[in-house]
């Protein structure tokens, strides 16, 4: 099954929950086979499955309850024009920091970092499929991906610091 | 192009989000900038990082069997689907074929029964319209041995209003067979008996039917297909071929 891997590996990144997983990768194939027809042939498939699965979470239970919404800041944060350095080099945290460290700090990132995040780095996507999947602008997509990354260095200094 | 610029270029670069020539600008400024060198390690370690973090769960199998089974179903569904309007060509098609083969089949019925009308008009206008001239049955039924590749019983017709007039070769379909001279009245009434090789151009049962005015019933006894034509009345016609299946089956 293409995809399928993957989706589930986003799906639990979600969902925090085996079973809400399960369920809803079962239902994104269902409204993706259900749907086909309105797949525009030559467009992204990868993008469409996730645009599927993703709305399907937004719309569950533990979707609506993630508060997919952004209220502090400006979509169009400042992080990403900042140097990435701090005071420690960055390039020490992370050959300090573990796998289960990082995994953590992933899952304190609220769902539109996480998701962003992810897609990029595990799934590879480029800021255009980003787009396309969250339905979201290009700009929006690097706004919240230079906000995730800081917020995760963020929490892998502090991580660190009191390891 | 000031620091800032560079570092705002960094994150894109580390995405592989620049064009070819602001990639190439980058790297040549990375070979001589610490700063932004440093910045650009730091990102790379946490994309790497991110990666290998973010590569956690797998799906179970009975998971993967049940999605998968899904998919099967709705996809044998689907074929269903796409096979409905073949399905429907395909029965149409075979209404049309049964159409026509029924429509060929009352064709041939019609053309044997124009044929028998033929037999039965050229015998009446011949000169010899019989080759073996007897009223008797017992005289006419032995007359046909060896001309014929079967027998077969004559009513009796004391009392009746038929008499026999004789009997004479025929053919149908490339086929020989016994044509029987009776008169009702003054009409004059033929039964043709073959093999019944015609089986599977006529009706298995009893059939009467009128064709250029002439009555015609037909029926099948033990292997032999019997024609009944005059232009006597049908009920005439009708009585006479059921004394002959009586015949047939005495």
């Amino acid at each position: 099954m293409p995809l399928f891997d993957s989706l589930y590996n986003f799906a639990r990144w979600l969902t925090r929950d085996p079973e809400e997983a399960d369920d809803l990768v079962q239902e994104t194939y269902r409204k993706a086979l259900r749907g086909f027809g309105s797949f525009e042939i030559g467009t992204n498939f990868r993008a469409w499955m996730y645009r599927i699965l993703r709305n399907t979470f937004l719309t569950s239970r533990t979707g609506l309850r993630s508060g997919m919404t952004i209220s502090l800041d400006s979509e169009e944060g400042a992080e990403s024009m900042a140097p990435a350095t701090t005071e420690t080099p960055e390039s020490l945290f992370f050959e300090r920091a573990n796998r289960l460290m990082v995994q953590e700090a992933i899952e304190e990132l609220p769902v539109i970092f996480r998701e962003v995040v992810l897609l990029c780095e595990v799934e590879e996507m480029s800021y255009q499929e980003i787009a396309e999947t969250i339905s979201v602008p290009i700009g929006t997509v690097m706004s919240r991906l230079a906000r995730a990354r800081h917020a995760l260095r963020v929490a892998l200094a502090k991580k660190m610091q009191g390891a | 192009m000031s620091s800032d610029v560079w570092h705002s270029k960094i994150e894109a670069y580390a995405d592989g989000e620049l064009s070819a020539s602001e990639t190439r600008a980058m790297a040549e400024h990375l070979r001589d900038c610490p700063s932004c060198t440093l910045d650009m390690l730091g990102r790379v370690q946490l994309k790497r990082a991110v990666k290998t973090a973010g590569i956690r769960y797998t799906p179970s199998l009975a998971l993967r069997q049940r999605v998968d089974q899904n998919l099967h179903a709705k996809d044998k569904l689907g074929r269903v689907r796409n096979w409905m309007p073949k399905l429907a060509v395909a029965a149409a098609a075979a209404v049309l074929v049964f159409a026509l083969l029924r429509g060929w089949s009352s064709y041939q019925q019609q053309q044997t029964f124009a044929e028998l009308a033929d037999l039965h008009v050229a015998t009446l206008a011949s000169s010899t319209p019989v080759d073996v001239i007897s009223t008797d049955r017992h005289t006419v039924k032995p007359w046909f041995e060896g001309k014929i590749p079967f027998s077969f019983n004559l009513p009796e017709l004391s009392g009746s209003p038929y008499t026999l007039l004789g009997g004479r070769l025929s053919y149908l379909g490339q086929a020989p067979g016994a044509q029987l001279i009776f008169q009702v009245g003054k009409h004059r009434i033929s039964v043709f008996i073959f093999q019944d090789r015609l089986g599977r151009l006529l009706p298995p049962g009893d059939t009467i039917s009128r064709r250029l005015t002439f009555n015609v019933e037909t029926f099948t006894d033990d292997g032999l297909r019997y024609f009944v034509i005059g232009d006597a009345s049908a009920d005439d016609i009708r009585q006479l071929a059921e004394m002959l299946k009586s015949a047939a089956r005495s």
